[in-house]
């Protein structure tokens, strides 16, 4: 089963390496967000260091959507979800390699929106352990639940219209929660952030047990 | 050479009152009777909301009556998701065609049920709590998510694909939409910590003889409409289904019997 999910991973990794579309389109995107907020909040660096942690994670979620479609996009031409139907690996396997792959790519974008923040920000981090620990509940939450609803929109054409409306109410706790987090681990709400941690574990652990329980079901259909 | 034998129309040739049945043209009637009842009971015969308290007069006055449309259209949005949800267990357990249509139709009163829900609640909320939103109230916020889930529901339910496809991918969605809203309700009742919602307003006895009569049978006829259209558009989508099973079939026998006519065979 590990070696399932490696596999399946190591191939999505393998194709972002060779395409470079988090890197180059999605990282940009997210900053490009930022800067926009920037614009629109008129650089009022008091506004902005207050507001951080929810414009972060407004843009994090952004961007996951077009993380999500670019996950599913690499198996919606030339029959590679046939193929990928037809190795015979579990469907909980596709999955879970699926969802790591998106979870690791979308943690490098979380990782250059650490630094846009902090530059165009001027965000400071009070403690650095609980941000570590809600950005990788969040973004496992973020990343199991894209490749859920990824996978129910298949190779639909209609798919990048109805994603965003799919996905983003859905992960609207996962932006409560983070954002208080995040607000807690920069100072600027006085918030128990470590229970607002948990909870996005919770979600993420949600939407993992949901995935590998209908992925398969979903695979078939599309 | 054998000929398989047609299949007969399945698509009744009238396009007028397809949907309709003498169980369905009664219910219709009493939902139409019952809210030309409704109509003077909510604002002739019960009076505006006002209570002497301390020798002041107090109340809602005539905000209060937004309650008979308010209460009926959120507990009918609830049942009608709730149905979906079941619906939704069916088609996934049963591969119940039936219940995949009831779950599509019922997410569709449902969708609107819960704008009307909002809509009113911000009519009432301006002159009562001075906005048009609120955003420290928990099942304000729920409601609204749910609404917004809805609405994906109802764009999957439009995807293409086999009835089978659609059906089976659209009760995964009927299902996560009950998940979701109790990840949304718990983390934004965590978020808000607060709620300035009226609490159950029967529960506390705020109102009471006419008025809490006018309330139940609010809700009464709320329920009985939401019947009477889920049928009309169960129906609907059946017809829709057997004209998409059928109706090439159909068009295909009939140009083949006229050029039958025609004395071609």
């Amino acid at each position: 089963m590990l070696n399932e999910i490696a596999l399946v991973a190591g191939k999505d990794l393998r194709v972002e390496l060779r395409s470079r579309v988090a890197l180059n389109q999605v990282a940009p995107f997210a900053l490009m967000v930022l800067v926009l907020f920037g614009f629109a909040l008129d650089a009022d660096r008091a506004t902005l260091g207050a507001f951080t942690p929810g414009l972060y994670w407004v843009t994090i979620l952004l961007s996951s959507v077009l993380a999500v479609h670019r996950s599913v996009a690499i198996e919606a031409g030339d029959g590679a979800r046939e193929g990928l139907l037809l190795t015979g690996l579990r469907p909980a396997s596709i999955f879970l390699g699926k969802a790591l792959a998106l979870i690791a790519q979308l943690l490098a974008v979380a990782v250059v929106l650490l630094g846009g923040v902090t530059i165009f920000y001027d965000a400071r981090i009070d403690d650095a352990v609980l941000l570590v620990a809600a950005l990788v509940g969040a973004v496992i939450g973020v990343g199991a639940a894209g490749t859920l609803y990824g996978a129910l929109l298949g190779g639909q054409r209609a798919r990048e219209t109805i994603l965003p409306i799919l996905l983003l109410p859905v992960l609207s706790p996962v932006l409560i929660a983070a954002t208080r987090a995040f607000g807690d681990a920069m100072g600027t709400v006085a918030v128990n952030g470590w229970s607002w941690a948990s909870g996005l574990y919770g979600f993420a652990a949600v939407y993992v047990a949901l995935g590998v329980a209908t992925h398969g079901a979903l695979m078939e259909e599309n | 050479m054998t000929v398989t034998p047609v299949q007969p129309p399945k698509i009744a040739p009238t396009g007028r009152g397809v949907t309709r049945s003498k169980t369905t043209t009664l219910l219709g009637g009493a939902v139409l009777a019952g809210m030309v009842l409704w109509f003077f009971l909510a604002f002739v015969a019960t009076g505006p909301d006002v209570r002497e308290v301390g020798g002041e007069l107090v109340g809602q006055q005539d905000a209060f009556r937004l309650i008979y449309v308010h209460v009926p259209a959120a507990l009918v949005a609830y049942l009608a998701f709730f149905v979906t949800a079941v619906g939704s267990v069916m088609v996934l357990v049963k591969k119940s065609v039936w219940w995949d249509l009831v779950a599509g139709a019922s997410a569709e009163i449902g969708a609107l049920a819960a704008a009307l829900t909002l809509i009113t609640g911000s009519i009432w909320g301006r002159p009562i709590w001075n906005t048009w939103w609120e955003w420290g109230d928990v099942r304000l916020l729920t409601t609204l998510v749910l609404f917004m889930l809805s609405l994906g529901y109802l764009a999957v339910r439009r995807l293409e694909g086999t009835a089978e496809e659609r059906a089976k991918r659209s009760a995964v969605v009927g299902l996560l939409l009950i998940v979701n809203v109790v990840i949304v309700n718990r983390s934004v009742e965590w978020w808000a910590n607060q709620t300035i919602h009226q609490r159950s307003t029967i529960a506390e006895a705020a109102i009471q003889d006419l008025k809490a009569f006018t309330l139940f049978f609010s809700i009464v006829l709320g329920v009985a409409a939401y019947v009477w259209i889920l049928i009309h558009r169960f129906r609907l989508s059946w017809l829709e289904r057997q004209y998409d099973r059928f109706g090439l079939d159909d068009a295909i026998e009939r140009r083949r019997a006229e050029a039958t006519v025609g004395g071609q065979p």
